[in-house]
C-alpha cells in the first residue's frame, strides 16, 4: 500500500530561486493494482518517486509505503520496496549472479535463500545462459532482465517504476510491461510513471496525471474520459494540464 | 553501524575495483615497478652517464702559455685533458658546451715561479654545467699539485721540511652508526615517495567509487539498498583505504627487495669490475634501521585514513569521473609541498611541526628510519592524525546524506 498526504519538494537553485518540484501531491495505491503517473518531462515524476523510494527526503508532507513513513524509517521503507528506473544501473564488473547476490545480500538474505531465490529468478526470466557473465557485456534486453531480478530478490511488497521502458527497443519494452503486470497480478502494489500514454492505457487501473508538480487529476481510464469528454488519452492529458499553451510554457520552464 | 552491510559493500568494491585495469595499475603495478625503475634504471642510467662524463678527457683550451712550455707540456701529457688547438671565440666555445674549460696561463708564469713571486691563472668554465665542472675540478687539482710541488721545491733549496708550511692535519670520522647515516641520506626521500604512492594508490579508486558509480548510474541503485548510508560510506572508505595501504605495502616490499637485490649484486661484484670496486659500491648503498621501516609502516596508516576519506569527500562532489579528476589531481601538490618541506634540512620536528599532516610524517618517518625514536612526538603525530582522518569521514559520511551532493544536476 502506498499512501501520500501533501507530499511536497522544494529545491533551491542559485539561477532560478526555490523550485517547487513536488506540490501537495496526494494519492493511495493499493495491493494488487498499478497506479500510473503520467505527466511530460520536468512534471515532478522522478522527484515523486525518489520521495517515496527515501532516495530523497519530502521537504513537506507525509507517505507510507507497506506501512512505514519515509521520512523516518527509510531502512525498513526500502527493505519493502523494489525500485526501477532507467538510471539504476548494473554494476558492469559485476556477473549478473554477483549483481543479484549483492542486493541480496544487502537486504539480509542468508546463502541458502539467496540461492534459492537467484535460481527461481533466473528460471522466471530464462538467465541462466548469462547469469555468470559480466554485466558490461550484456545486450539491453539482459540488462534489463538482470535489473529486474535485482529489484525482486527481496520479494518486495511494493514496486516503483520510473520510466521503466524509455530507450528500450519494442521488444524489450514488451517484457517489461508484461513483467509489471505480473506484479500486480502477484498482488504487488505497483506504482508507474511514464509519459506514454499507450502503456497507461493498456497497463494501469488508476491514472495520476502530474503537471509542474501539481497532480492536476486522478482516476481510471473511464473516470477521466467522462470527466474530459475525450476517448483518446493524450487529448485527456492535454486538457487536463490546462492546454498545449500550459504545456510548452512549462515545456520551456 | 552494521558491520555486515559494511563487509558486504567492502568486498563488492574490492572485486569490482580488482577487475578495474586503472585502479589495478595504480595500486599494484606502479607501486611494484616504481623502486626497481629508479634504482636499477634511472639510477644506473644515471651512474653511468656521471661515470663516462668524469672518466672522459675534458676538452680544453690553453690560452697563452708561449713563454712557460713546462706546464703546457705537464697539462697535454696530463691524460685528463684532451688539448685544443685555440681558434675562434674560447667564451662562445665554452657556452656552447664544445670545450669544458678555458685555462689563461699569464706571460711569465714559469719565470715567475721561479723567482718566487706570484701568480693567478683563470679558468673560464660554464657555472653549473656538470662537464665543465668536472673539467674546472680537474684543471684545480693539476695547478694544487703544481703549486705543492713549487712550495716542495722552494723549501728544499732554502733547506727547510715540507712541514713547515703544514704544521698540522685535520682529519674528518664519522662516528654515527651506518643506518644513521643511511637513514638522513635517504630517510627523508622513502616517506615522500610513500606519501605520493599512498594517495595516488587511494586516488583512482576514489573517484570510480564515488562519481564513477554517479556517471554509471549505480550509485542510485545502491542507494534503494536497505542499508544506511554511513554504512555504504565504511565499506566503500575501507576499499579505499585498502589500496592507499597496498599500494604502500607494495612500495615497501618492492624498495625492500631492491635495495637487498641491489646491494648483493653489488657486493658480489657482478656488476663491477674489481673487487675493490665492488666493495666501494656495496658500502654505497644506504643502510636504514629495520625498525624504522615498520615505524613507516604505522605511522602512514592514519594518513591513508585521511587520504581515503578526504578523497571519497572530494570526489564525491563530482558528477563524473573526468570532473572528479579535474578536483583531485591539482591536491597531489597540496601533499607534495609539505612532504617536500620535510625533507629540508633546517625543518625539525617541534611541537608545533608535529600538529602539521603530512609534513609531521615525513619528518618522523626520516628519524624513525635514522634510529631515533621521539615517544612522544610519535604518540602526538599519530593522534592528531588519527583526528584529522575522523573529521575528514565525518565529512564524507555528511556529504553522502547531502540530497544536493548525491543527486546533483
Amino acid at each position: 500500500m502506498i499512501e501520500a498526504h501533501n507530499l511536497t519538494k522544494t529545491f533551491k537553485d542559485k539561477k532560478r530561486g526555490v523550485i517547487t518540484a513536488v506540490d501537495h501531491v496526494s494519492f493511495t495505491c493499493r495491493p494488487g493494482q498499478i497506479y500510473g503517473l503520467l505527466g511530460a518531462n520536468g512534471a515532478g515524476k522522478t522527484t515523486t518517486l525518489r520521495l517515496l523510494a527515501t532516495l530523497l527526503q519530502p521537504t513537506s508532507g507525509t507517505a507510507t509505503m507497506a506501512g512505514h513513513d519515509v521520512a523516518t524509517a527509510g531502512v525498513q521503507v526500502r527493505a519493502n520496496v523494489g525500485f526501477l528506473a532507467a538510471s539504476t544501473a548494473l554494476y558492469g564488473r559485476l556477473t549478473a549472479r554477483e549483481m543479484i547476490t549483492y542486493f541480496g545480500e544487502l537486504n539480509g538474505l542468508g546463502e541458502a535463500a539467496l540461492k534459492a531465490r537467484i535460481k527461481q529468478l533466473a528460471d522466471e526470466l530464462d538467465m541462466h545462459e548469462f547469469l555468470d557473465r559480466r554485466c558490461d557485456k550484456f545486450s539491453t534486453g539482459m540488462k534489463q532482465k538482470t535489473s529486474i531480478a535485482r529489484t525482486l530478490i527481496h520479494d518486495p511488497a511494493v514496486m516503483i517504476f520510473d520510466e521503466p521502458t524509455l530507450g528500450l527497443d519494442v521488444m524489450t519494452a514488451r517484457s517489461i510491461v508484461k513483467f509489471v503486470r505480473e506484479c500486480r497480478n502477484r498482488g504487488k502494489t505497483v506504482i508507474y510513471s511514464t509519459h506514454v500514454m499507450s502503456e497507461v492505457e493498456k497497463l494501469c487501473d488508476v491514472i495520476g496525471i502530474i503537471h509542474g508538480g501539481k497532480l492536476v487529476a486522478e482516476g481510471t481510464l473511464a473516470e477521466l474520459q467522462a470527466r474530459f469528454g475525450e476517448k483518446d488519452m493524450e487529448e485527456i492529458f492535454v486538457k487536463a494540464v490546462g492546454g498545449e499553451a500550459a504545456l510548452i510554457a512549462a515545456m520551456k520552464n | 553501524m552494521n558491520w555486515h552491510h559494511i563487509i558486504t559493500v567492502y568486498f563488492k568494491e574490492l572485486r569490482d575495483s580488482l577487475r578495474d585495469r586503472r585502479t589495478l595499475i595504480s595500486m599494484i603495478v606502479i607501486p611494484t615497478l616504481v623502486m626497481p625503475i629508479l634504482m636499477f634504471g634511472v639510477g644506473a642510467v644515471m651512474t653511468k652517464v656521471f661515470k663516462t662524463a668524469r672518466d672522459e678527457a675534458s676538452p680544453l683550451i690553453i690560452l697563452g702559455g708561449a713563454d712557460s712550455p713546462g706546464v703546457v707540456a705537464a697539462l697535454k701529457a696530463d691524460k685528463r685533458f684532451r688539448i685544443v688547438a685555440p681558434g675562434g671565440d674560447y667564451k662562445q666555445l665554452v657556452s656552447e658546451k664544445k670545450i669544458r674549460l678555458a685555462v689563461e696561463i699569464p706571460e711569465g708564469f714559469e719565470a715567475a715561479l721561479k723567482a718566487g713571486s706570484s701568480q693567478t691563472v683563470t679558468l673560464y668554465h660554464y657555472e653549473g654545467e656538470m662537464k665543465s665542472g668536472l673539467g674546472v675540478t680537474a684543471v684545480e687539482r693539476f695547478f694544487r699539485d703544481l703549486r705543492e710541488k713549487t712550495i716542495e721545491g722552494r723549501l728544499t733549496d732554502r733547506g727547510l721540511p715540507a712541514d713547515v708550511v703544514k704544521p698540522f692535519e685535520v682529519k674528518r670520522q664519522n662516528v654515527a652508526p651506518p643506518e644513521k647515516v643511511g637513514g638522513n641520506l635517504i630517510g627523508g626521500l622513502i616517506p615522500y615517495i610513500i606519501i605520493i604512492l599512498c594517495f595516488t594508490g587511494a586516488m583512482y579508486p576514489a573517484i570510480d567509487l564515488t562519481a564513477g558509480e554517479k556517471e554509471r548510474g549505480t550509485m542510485e541503485t545502491l542507494l534503494c539498498s536497505p542499508v544506511h548510508r554511513v554504512n555504504i560510506v565504511l565499506g566503500k572508505f575501507l576499499m579505499v583505504m585498502t589500496a592507499s595501504i597496498a599500494t604502500m605495502c607494495l612500495t615497501l616490499l618492492s624498495t625492500g627487495i631492491s635495495l637487498a637485490v641491489g646491494g648483493s649484486l653489488f657486493a658480489d661484484g657482478r656488476t663491477a669490475a674489481t673487487a675493490g670496486a665492488a666493495k666501494a659500491a656495496a658500502s654505497a648503498m644506504p643502510s636504514i634501521d629495520p625498525l624504522g621501516i615498520f615505524g613507516v609502516f604505522a605511522m602512514i596508516a592514519p594518513v591513508a585514513m585521511l587520504f581515503a576519506a578526504l578523497l571519497l569527500t572530494i570526489s564525491l562532489f563530482a558528477k563524473s569521473y573526468k570532473e572528479a579528476q579535474s578536483y583531485v589531481s591539482p591536491l597531489i601538490i597540496v601533499v607534495i609541498m609539505p612532504a617536500m618541506l620535510g625533507m629540508l634540512p633546517g625543518i625539525e620536528l617541534t611541537a608545533q611541526t608535529a600538529l602539521i599532516p603530512i609534513l609531521n610524517l615525513s619528518l618522523v618517518c626520516k628519524e624513525m628510519l635514522s634510529g631515533v625514536w621521539h615517544w612522544n612526538y610519535i604518540g602526538l603525530i599519530f593522534g592528531s592524525t588519527c583526528v584529522y582522518a575522523a573529521v575528514a569521514l565525518a565529512l564524507c559520511v555528511r556529504m553522502f546524506n547531502r540530497e544536493d551532493v548525491m543527486f546533483r544536476a
